[in-house]
């Protein structure tokens, strides 16, 4: 045993790479169908043809796309993003404080949403379609509804406005000590658990109800298992990958989340750092941020293709 | 297709609601009181008998600019329903009837285009393209069409290989028959409930565009710009910017509702009656 | 083993059943939910160390019967009325704890679908023995002792180390044997066998139910044994109880009811098997004409090697075989949805494009198809007047009032009256949906159809409707049949000629008088011989005369 199942792991990851490399090239193509080209959106339409011809040979952009390309991409492997073209910033310096910073919120945001999430998701099961079953599927039908904005706005006025329980802007900085960081990111942690949370519950609830409606699950019921032995031995080792693979698929949710959140609560991170230079235009950022919210996308997806793959008996003891 | 007495309680409210907003959006400048742009009192006055809603950050009237940023979003995001709705579907359908080459290189460039979230991907392009009510529609409809793909090639694959469609495979008809006459009307009822939640979804990231100053420019009125515009009166305890935002999950919860209903309805039928 | 000794020494009743009344909710399209009564005041005894059967059509009630022996309902039943004693004692007055000691200790289930039944995170050991360790009637050692003794009793290979694997590294017939062994295991009183050997093929089936049979016996367990096939509960039933639509119909001796069935209804099931037919004599040339056609999916392995059979005017091929034989496959390449590799065909006298869509429209028309499932055969979305007139259409342009002639023409061929036109396919029965599909063929005025199947889905008395419509519809049309089936019973009572078809070959091919009689190759024998008979007794000569071990194990 051990081998077919590495050799699958093996592949999903290098299929991973291999479609990371594929996005590289969309993402890179993607800010190239501008209609002119960057010299031209920086410098206006009243540019100088001289000025342009200089911009653009500063910007290497007289070399064909697909050089451009790859000196791009070599760049990126070697954690060079290259520097911003506003604020002629080293784009990777710019990230890294910034990137912490992110996943630091969306960590917190994701300890509190998936163990929450779980636990409800396996009490909707366990009293399905009761009253407290339906209040949670009507929660979540609701809030999958609800636009970010409206829930982080919604809490900044009633606890950092009315109550003043928190600060309504989260401002952070090095060095900032553990607990006041903590109280400063409370509100749009609360507010990504509660994006995140409905869905992530839904998902839940419906994998283990899936599992608990094997055939499996009455041959147990008819051993004269308890319940809790029943889901103990019999429902959870096969709801783990199901589980595994919805909390993995929510936090890829999580992260686009981020994005607004950050501009709601103006938080230092990399959503926000994105939106302004989107509104900059400025491209080689939009093309670095856009990249690596890619490959933390594409990461969790692989890791959760990964956990299924494991938690297979089939692969796990093949015949 | 529907009985009126078929109708849950649930879906009434959401048909009612939906209603209502489709109403003000097609007849806007009939019914809003003021001016979409137009400066009428101070800024963020309270609501009044004057000002039903309230002021703007400019001091125009918050009720009009509602009603005409009923109009914009739902028009747009109509839109780029249709669009993806139309793009995703007849590609799908090619997709799982044809197979081949056809259906792998399809199903090979929408995973590439799903292994980049939507709204990050949607940023990337509008960093180069104007912020326009076109592109819009296009960025935002090519984007979604990609889920409408996955699931009308997945409905279609299903029924594609009932017993049925081999029959009329085998009587010999035509590509025609078998896509309208043999599979659409079975997969029909996936798709409409889809329709509402792609809607609904469109809603959603317009509005999450404009709110980041990437989608419909000022002085335009749309709900997402309008909750960007009057943010800043929420540290003053100025709820304004949550009419609109709360708009917006009103009209997303009411689409819910409806699709919900149809979902529901239709698949307990089974195919027959309906 | 002392224990159960001692047991069978408790002589008398072991279960009683009085008046049980079980009820369910149902959910009728546009309707609202409404509950139905599915088990009317059912009583029964069981004795100590006997095997009841419980028998009857689907829909008759007997596996909700069979589980209110552990007080359970499946999917939102609720037993409503009534009292199930067991050990002296009415269980549905247990309570939730007192259930569970009496589930796996007392009663053991085994489930028609083993391969379902079984977790498969788990080794086949752990779970064999969870019951027993969990009741704690013996140490887990012990358990592993005598789940290793069951396993070789049930004569599964490698007794020792089965145990070690997981459910999906062991075949179907070994899956439900071991879940035989699982339910024994507590050495509970009563076992309830709810269709284990439905799923499998027949010649599996037969070493299923022997070692069913042996271990019933050997450790003195009583049964209710739950199945549809009358033969097959004939053989290990002392007793047999007909259900239908949740009431009794009778319950007698196995030997009387098979014997001397007193209702009307037990005498139909009783007589199921038997149509008379004579076979025609092959005509001068044949309608269809395979000649050496292989053929594989996707390049792989060949699952039609060289291949030939003739199919005459009017007359009836037969072709029989277990699942993985090949037999579906020879109706693709003869319909041309699988192209064969090598080998023609020829229809008509002409030889067939090997492709489908190369085929010209009389070609499609003059060969038709009947599906064994009949509700996916036809899109929900279509009434049968669609359905039927379609084909009208397609190929003989009948439009309006005509095409609606036609369609009550045919639907009075099958038996059924011009008011089925405005249906829904989900409107009819099992087996007026497979009627409906009889039709649409007929449609077309075909010289042959292929019929896959056409009847295993069917309860046994439908079943034989069906055949009976097929064979007057050959007589009267003159319609040639290629009839693929694994039921050997079917294939005496419409074939002229039968070809015997196994992993991918035909082993033997002939007229129905010469491939039914000796000397016969050994497939052909095992198949035969394990086709169950209803007589008391056959299991153990079927067994003793076998050449062959079976085919799937």
């Amino acid at each position: 045993m051990g081998s077919p199942i590495l050799k699958l792991i093996a592949q999903r990851i290098a299929l991973g790479i291999l479609l990371l490399l594929a996005v590289s090239v969309l993402i890179f193509a993607g800010t190239q169908i501008l209609p002119g080209d960057v010299a031209q959106a920086i410098l206006g339409q009243s540019a100088t043809p001289e000025a342009l011809a200089n911009l653009r040979e500063e910007l290497g952009l007289n070399q064909p796309a697909i050089v451009r390309y790859f000196q791009w991409l070599g760049g990126v492997v070697t954690g060079d993003f290259g520097t911003a073209m506003t604020s002629r910033q080293d784009i990777a310096t710019a990230i890294g404080g910034r990137l912490w910073n992110t996943l630091f919120l969306a960590f917190w945001a994701a300890a509190v949403s998936v163990p929450l999430a779980i636990i409800l998701g396996l009490l909707a099961v366990r009293y399905r379609n009761g009253p407290v079953d339906k209040a949670i599927s009507g929660f979540a039908l609701a809030s999958t509804s609800l636009p970010e904005f409206f829930v982080g706005y919604l809490l900044v006025f009633f606890f950092a406005v009315k109550l003043q329980w928190f600060p309504g802007i989260s401002t952070v900085y090095d060095g900032m000590p553990f607990l006041e960081r903590m109280r400063a990111i409370a509100l749009p942690a609360t507010a990504l658990t509660l994006v995140v949370l409905a869905h992530m519950m839904r998902m839940t609830r419906a994998a283990i109800l899936n599992v608990m409606q094997s055939a499996y699950i009455e041959t147990a019921e008819l051993k004269g298992l308890s319940q809790l032995d029943i889901i103990r031995r019999h429902a959870f080792p096969n709801a783990i990958a199901p589980i595994v693979n919805v909390v993995m698929l929510n936090l890829a949710f999580l992260v686009v989340g981020v994005v607004v959140i950050e501009v709601i609560f103006v938080y230092p991170g990399m959503g926000q750092y994105l939106v302004d230079h989107v509104t900059k235009r400025d491209v080689p950022v939009v093309q670095a941020v856009g990249l690596i919210f890619a490959a933390v996308y594409i990461g969790l997806n692989i890791i959760a293709d990964i956990a299924a793959i494991v938690a297979n008996p089939r692969l796990r003891h093949p015949k | 297709m529907f009985d009126l007495k078929n109708i849950t309680p649930s879906a009434w409210v959401g048909l009612i609601v939906t209603g209502l907003f489709v109403f003000s959006a097609i007849f806007a400048p009939w019914i809003a009181p003021y001016g979409k742009a137009q400066i009428v009192g101070g800024v963020w006055e309270p609501m009044s008998s004057q000002y039903w809603l309230g002021t703007d950050n400019l001091g125009r009237d918050l009720l009009s600019r509602m009603i005409y940023g009923a109009r914009t979003t739902v028009f747009i995001a109509a839109m780029a329903t249709a669009l993806s709705f139309s793009l995703g579907a007849i590609l799908g359908f090619a997709a799982a009837v044809t197979g081949g080459w056809f259906d792998t290189i399809m199903s090979r460039l929408v995973d590439l285009l799903m292994a980049i979230p939507t709204l990050i991907f949607g940023l990337v392009v509008l960093s180069v393209l104007p912020s326009t009510v076109l592109t819009l529609i296009l960025v935002m409809g090519i984007l979604d069409s990609t889920r409408v793909y996955r699931l009308s090639r997945a409905v279609a694959v299903d029924i594609n290989v009932m017993d049925y469609v081999e029959a009329a495979k085998l009587r010999g008809e035509g590509m025609g028959w078998i896509i309208f006459r043999e599979i659409l009307p079975n997969a029909l009822s996936p798709l409409v409930s889809e329709l509402g939640l792609r809607f609904i979804y469109a809603v959603l990231f317009l509005s999450a565009l404009s709110f980041l100053g990437l989608g419909v420019q000022p002085p335009e009125a749309d709900w997402g710009g309008m909750v960007k515009e009057n943010k800043e009166g929420i540290v003053f305890g100025i709820p304004a910017a949550l009419i609109p935002a709360a708009a917006i999950a009103a009209l997303a919860i009411s689409v819910n509702l409806v699709a919900d209903w149809v979902l529901n309805r239709t698949t307990s039928l089974k195919g027959g009656r309906g | 083993m002392a224990k159960a000794a001692v047991k069978k020494q408790h002589d008398g009743k072991l279960l009683e059943v009085r008046d049980l009344k079980i009820e369910a909710t149902v959910y009728p399209p546009g309707e609202d939910p409404k509950d139905v009564t599915i088990v009317h005041g059912v009583s029964l005894t069981l004795e100590r160390g006997k095997v009841l059967g419980l028998i009857g059509e689907s829909g008759a009630g007997k596996s909700t019967i069979g589980l209110s022996s552990m007080a359970y309902g499946r999917g939102g039943v609720r037993i409503t009325g009534g009292e199930v004693v067991l050990n002296g004692r009415d269980i549905l007055k247990a309570g939730r704890g007192g259930i569970r000691k009496i589930r796996g200790r007392e009663v053991c289930y085994v489930a028609q679908s083993a391969a379902a039944a079984f977790n498969p995170a788990h080794k086949l050991m752990d779970q064999v023995v969870e019951a027993t360790v969990e009741h704690g009637t013996a140490t887990r050692a012990e358990a592993e002792k005598r789940a290793r003794a069951l396993f070789r009793k049930l004569s599964l290979p490698d007794p020792d180390n089965i145990g070690n694997r997981y459910p999906h590294q062991v075949s179907g017939g070994q899956l439900q044997r071991v879940m035989t062994a699982m339910a024994l295991c507590s050495e509970p009183d009563l076992i309830v066998f709810d269709e284990p050997t439905t799923a499998l093929d027949v010649t599996t089936q037969i070493d299923v139910l022997a070692a069913i049979k042996d271990a019933i016996r050997d450790t003195g367990v009583a049964a209710l044994y739950i199945t549809h096939d009358l033969a097959v509960v004939a053989q290990v039933a002392d007793q047999i109880m007909v259900l239908r639509h949740g009431k009794l119909v009778e319950w007698g001796d196995t030997r009387q009811i098979i014997k001397e069935p007193r209702q009307e209804y037990t005498n139909k099931l009783v007589s199921v098997h038997e149509i008379e037919h004579q076979e025609k004599t092959p005509g001068a040339s044949p309608v269809l004409s395979v000649q050496n056609v292989t053929a594989s999916y996707g390049g792989g392995m060949d699952v039609l090697k060289n291949v030939s059979v003739d199919i005459y005017p009017g007359q009836t091929l037969a072709v029989v075989g277990e699942s993985g034989s090949g037999k579906s496959t020879l109706a693709r390449a003869i319909t041309g949805l699988l192209p064969p590799r090598n080998g023609s065909i020829a229809f008509n006298g002409r030889t067939l494009s090997n492709a489908l869509r190369e085929r010209t429209r009389d070609d499609l028309r003059e060969l038709q198809m009947i599906y064994q499932m009949a509700d996916v055969a036809m899109n929900p979305r279509q009434t049968v007047a669609t359905i039927i007139g379609r084909p009208l259409e397609f190929y003989f342009n009948m439009r309006g009032r005509e095409r609606d002639a036609a369609v009550a023409e045919l639907l009075d061929k099958i038996e059924m009256g011009k008011g089925f036109a405005d249906r829904y396919p989900a409107e009819l029965s099992g087996g007026q949906k497979q009627r409906v599909c009889i039709a649409r063929a007929l449609a077309a005025k075909p010289k042959l159809i292929i019929c896959d199947e056409v009847t295993s889905a069917l309860d046994p008395l439908v079943a034989h409707g069906i055949l009976r419509l097929l064979l007057d519809l050959q007589a009267e049309e003159d319609v040639a049949y290629l009839f693929i089936t694994h039921d050997l019973a079917t294939v005496k009572s419409i074939a002229d000629s039968i070809a015997v078809m196994y992993r991918g070959e035909v082993v033997r091919y002939g007229s129905k008088s010469e491939v039914l009689a000796p000397p016969f190759d050994d497939y052909t024998d095992l198949l035969l011989s394990s086709v169950p008979e209803m007589e008391i007794g056959w299991l153990e000569k079927a067994i003793g005369g076998r050449r062959m071990a079976s085919a799937g194990n």
